[in-house]
């Protein structure tokens, strides 16, 4: 059972996630901020990461490329999320190395299909 | 009586001597050492006024007509006393304009205008010639006297027979005299310090001749002055009472004309121009000259009456008046006292006839011929590089000319006249430059055409009443015109113009010419107009004497070559210089002259390097001989003037413009730091209102995609999407408040309400909130009310909104905020205080703006009973409190350690003036 951890600064939508991830068949585990997902990434070695841009201190784009620069997270597939429309931040996200980038508010369908397919993906090249 | 021999040694020593004053004159004035800078030696020299006329004709003229010779000096003592005045001014004006003889300075006055100049160095020679020819007949006159006493032969006059004339030879001997150290060498300014020493010298002698004379008349001749006018009184009664004022020829009128003539003649005759002014080499030294001269003037008129009357009372032994100085003590048998007043009286015509010749070779040259030769194409003397040859070749040919044509007039129409007349006549035609030279100083609008049109007329008229009669009556012409007039016409009778009769013809004269000279010049000016070089040279003229005038003399003087090496050096730099002064530096000390074609090729240079404007400014600065004339140096103060406003301008619009850059610069910064702010609000807004969003939309779906799902949960999601559709409208609402806040639209209802009493609503509203968070809230208010003016829905969600962020940040174990009122005089203060981790320092400000969230701890996020705030409720509040004159701001905790929010308002006046102001409100 594929294992994903959620961050989102936001409880309500943490919840939602939570929920959802559960609903899918995953395994889930959940972080309010950067610092609390680093801890949980190392002891739990997560499958997939739905990270929200917009944390209180460490940013999602500042974790992001924390696990991209470590060996053991370079290939760890990362749905970012955030609140923010714009295109610019979306770059960002694909250049620093996310696998996927999803808007809020969000369709909870398409966003467990996208997980699914990513995990698919990685399952299948690794 | 005198052999020729001894007195032609005695006259040639005399001249031998007065050479060698004047060479050593010159050196001392080489060596820097001027005997001349002296007071006494300038006032000395001015005596040159006293000729031979003074020395033989005063006693003449007192023998003949009485006291009326004294006019002939009272005159130059009344100019002298004035002096101060107009001579200075005159001298102070020669300096600065380098004037060389009265016919340039004149000419200078109006407009340097050439055809002036040679109009009264005409009239000078035409008027001179009388006078020089007086002296070489008192020279001959006396010589023969001393050598043929008691039976001299009378003068042989007549062309035929010029060898045998001693004038003849008297006026050449002097023309080389005078050649040899007039005109030595060239000066720049004209001065000739030695002619002026050897002119203080021959003056001296004259004085003392004059006055030896006088004291042997009185004390020798006769036992005193006394004894001897009661002698004159008992022998000679017509004589005696001929000293009276009334018999002056002509009587009140013509002692009043005789003195202005000797007045202006003082001034306008060339020599006492030269001496006067041309020489004067300090102006202070007039100080002592006016009550010197005047002085000299009356000691050698001291004896005048007593040698008249004592030639009178001699008789046939003594002979003619004119003579008596020399008769008197030949007749007595003397022989070293008749050769001193010999060389006294050679004396006193040698000097005005060195003066006088000087001063008009001067005029010669400079006035009549070089302006003629310059114009001869054919010469090519403008290419010429020293004319200074030319110049000293012209002046020794006018000196042999004038002198030789004085003889002319000694020789012709010499006889006619006694030494006075003829010296009287000279003084009516100098007199003629008077109203142009005088008016011209202090009327500004004095013009050449007036000054050329008055001279004209004014010489013509002289001419008329005085010099052709003079012709006449010397037997070359008719002499029926005098008493019928020309033509018959009785109106133009010579010595009765228009029927003026019975006054002198001096006076008849001066009072003619005057009148058409002046009437014209006047009259003239009015009428025409001056052209721009007349003006500035006449207000230079007319403002000599005022301060700013001095600056004038900057732009004369001379150049020197290391000065102008310098210049360069500093502008066009070593090479270009060198090259420039053909490869030599000049030394610092070396203080040699420019050439003039040095001068131009250095203002050509600079020129090229600094534009026309300055290169001249710069070389006047340096040159101080060239002479440049007033317009252009103004027309160059002018331009640069013009340019300097023209550049001042341009750098007062570029301060502007780059003034106006700035303020657009810092207007495009705060529009574009404005559209940044509106970006990131917009970013911030879409990102507040996403969120709850976000949540909605995912537990709608949830809800809607689950089939099935426990009703615990179902409810927990449902009051999640509730929730958030209230936090969402919040938003929506605050950051509509916010919007009208910012853009001023936010309509307040301000009315009187008590703060207290508000505090107690707040208190209420917040009460089930509080409970929910179990947060203890302490409220401390005072008894008394707390009038402000405020809206009270808009001041009550401030509080509402204070104690609920307080709430939110108090301390997650033990919650505690506290509420108090303070009332002051003029202001109450809420504060509301919480025991979280409170803000630091840093922050205080920024929790006022907008959607700034202080970040809370991990754990209160999490629980989730705590809804996280919009992050527009704090600048709405200071946004409300601001617009109802009060003040919210973070401050040091006072009870609690957390945060603490204090709100201050005015307190609203009593009732009575709340009402008042209210009323005022409402108008």
């Amino acid at each position: 059972m594929p294992h994903v951890l959620v961050v989102d600064d936001e409880p309500n939508i943490l919840l939602s996630l939570e929920f959802l991830m559960q609903q899918a068949g995953f395994s889930v585990a959940t972080a309010p901020d950067a610092e609390q997902a680093l801890e949980l990434i190392h002891q739990q070695c997560p499958d997939l990461l739905l990270l929200d841009i917009s944390l209180p201190g460490m940013s999602g784009f500042d974790l992001l490329e924390r696990l991209r620069a470590a060996e053991a997270t370079r290939k760890l597939p990362v749905v970012m999320l955030t609140a923010h429309g714009r295109e610019v931040e979306k770059e960002k996200g694909m250049a620093l190395g996310a696998n996927d980038y999803v808007t809020k508010p969000f369709s909870t369908r398409e966003l467990v299909s996208r997980v699914q397919a990513l995990l698919a993906d990685t399952q299948q090249g690794g | 009586m005198q052999t020729n021999l001894m007195v032609l040694i005695v006259a040639f020593s005399y001249l031998a001597l007065l050479f060698i004053i004047a060479a050593w004159g010159d050196r001392r004035a080489e060596q820097g050492r001027s005997v001349v800078n002296s007071p006494t030696i300038y006032a000395l020299s001015i005596a040159v006024y006293c000729t031979a006329w003074t020395f033989y004709g005063s006693v003449g003229r007192a023998a003949t007509t009485g006291l009326s010779f004294l006019l002939i000096y009272l005159g130059p003592t009344l100019a002298m006393l004035s002096g101060w005045l107009v001579l200075r001014k005159m001298v102070r004006i020669a300096r600065s304009q380098r004037i060389t003889s009265i016919a340039d300075f004149i000419s200078a006055r109006y407009g340097k205008s050439g055809g002036l100049g040679m109009l009264v160095a005409l009239i000078a020679v035409i008027a001179i010639m009388p006078y020089i020819a007086l002296q070489l007949k008192a020279i001959t006159v006396s010589y023969g006297i001393l050598t043929e006493y008691p039976n001299p032969s009378p003068p042989s006059l007549s062309l035929s027979n010029f060898l045998n004339d001693k004038a003849f030879w008297v006026a050449l001997v002097l023309a080389v005299f005078i050649i040899l150290f007039g005109t030595r060498h060239l000066d720049a300014s004209e001065r000739h310090e030695g002619m002026v020493t050897a002119i203080a010298f021959e003056s001296l002698v004259k004085l003392f001749a004059f006055i030896a004379v006088g004291m042997f008349a009185c004390f020798v001749l006769y036992p005193g002055p006394e004894a001897l006018f009661a002698q004159a009184a008992a022998i000679l009664p017509e004589a005696s009472r001929s000293f009276g004022l009334d018999q002056i020829p002509g009587g009140t009128l013509g002692w009043f004309g005789t003195l202005i003539l000797a007045t202006l003649a003082f001034i306008t005759l060339p020599r006492q121009f030269q001496v006067l002014v041309v020489e004067n080499v300090n102006e202070q030294h007039l100080r002592r000259a006016c009550w010197l001269f005047p002085l000299y003037l009356l000691l050698i008129n001291l004896f005048v009456i007593p040698i008249a009357l004592a030639g009178l009372l001699g008789g046939s032994a003594t002979g003619e008046p004119d003579n008596f100085v020399l008769t008197l003590p030949l007749s007595a048998g003397l022989n070293w006292l008749p050769l001193l007043v010999f060389i006294g009286g050679l004396s006193a015509a040698t000097s005005m006839m060195i003066v006088e010749t000087i001063a008009l070779s001067t005029m010669v040259s400079n006035q009549l011929v070089m302006p003629l030769l310059l114009r001869w194409r054919s010469l090519h003397l403008q290419q010429s590089r020293d004319l200074s040859g030319w110049l000293l070749g012209i002046r020794r040919i006018a000196i042999v000319l004038i002198l030789i044509l004085g003889y002319l007039y000694h020789a012709l129409i010499g006889e006619a006249y006694s030494l006075v007349t003829i010296g009287l006549v000279s003084f009516a035609a100098a007199s003629q430059f008077a109203p142009a030279l005088l008016l011209g100083l202090y009327w500004r609008g004095a013009s050449r055409n007036g000054a050329a049109a008055g001279l004209l007329a004014g010489i013509l008229v002289w001419a008329w009443t005085l010099l052709i009669p003079g012709f006449a009556l010397s037997g070359w012409m008719s002499t029926d015109f005098i008493d019928q007039g020309p033509f018959g016409l009785e109106l133009l009778r010579p010595y009765a113009l228009f029927g003026l009769e019975g006054w002198d013809i001096y006076t008849h004269a001066l009072f003619w010419s005057m009148l058409v000279n002046i009437g014209l010049l006047v009259g003239v000016s009015l009428f025409s107009r001056q052209s721009h070089m007349e003006q500035t040279q006449a207000a230079l003229f007319t403002n000599a004497l005022r301060p700013e005038a001095e600056q004038a003399a900057i732009w004369q003087g001379q150049a020197n070559r290391y000065e102008l090496y310098r210049l360069l050096n500093r502008y066009l730099g070593s090479s270009a210089t060198l090259r420039l002064f053909g490869g030599h530096i000049p030394a610092p000390q070396d203080d040699t002259p420019a050439t003039t074609a040095l001068i131009a090729r250095a203002q050509q240079e600079l020129t090229g390097a600094l534009g026309s404007a300055t290169a001249r400014i710069l070389i006047n600065s340096v040159v101080r001989g060239e002479a440049l004339d007033m317009a252009s140096i103004l027309s160059i103060l002018d331009t640069t003037s013009q340019t300097l406003e023209y550049n001042r301008r341009l750098e007062q619009k570029s301060t502007e413009l780059e003034q106006i850059g700035n303020e657009l610069r810092r207007a495009n910064e705060r529009l574009r730091e404005l559209d940044r702010l509106k970006d990131e609000f917009v970013a911030m807004v879409s990102h507040e209102l996403r969120t709850p969003l976000t949540s909605i939309r995912a537990f709608a779906e949830i809800l809607s995609d689950a089939e099935a799902m426990p009703a615990e949960q179902q409810h927990h999601f449902l009051q999640i999407i509730v929730r958030e559709s209230e936090r969402l409208s919040r938003l929506i609402d605050e950051i509509l408040d916010l919007a009208r806040l910012e853009s001023g639209r936010m309509t307040l209802h301000p009315e009187r309400c008590d703060l207290v009493e508000l505090c107690r609503q707040a208190v209420d509203s917040v009460t089930q909130l509080f409970q929910q968070r179990s947060v203890t809230l302490v409220v401390q208010l005072p008894d008394t009310h707390c009038p402000v003016m405020a809206d009270p829905d808009r001041l009550l969600q401030v509080l509402i909104n204070l104690l609920d962020n307080a709430s939110k940040f108090a301390d997650s174990s033990n919650p505690r905020v506290l509420l108090s009122v303070q009332v002051h005089k003029h202001r109450c203060r809420v504060h509301v205080e919480d025991n979280g981790p409170g803000i630091v320092e840093a922050e205080r400000d920024k929790v006022f703006e907008k959607f700034h969230q202080i970040e809370q701890s991990a754990e209160t996020g999490g629980s989730g009973n705590r809804p996280r705030g919009t992050g527009l409720g704090l600048p709405i509040s200071r946004g409300i409190i601001n617009h109802l004159g009060g003040r919210l701001w973070v401050d040091e905790p006072q009870q609690l350690s957390g945060a603490c929010l204090v709100l201050e308002l005015p307190t609203a006046p009593d009732e009575e003036g709340g009402s008042q102001s209210e009323a005022q409100l409402n108008s």
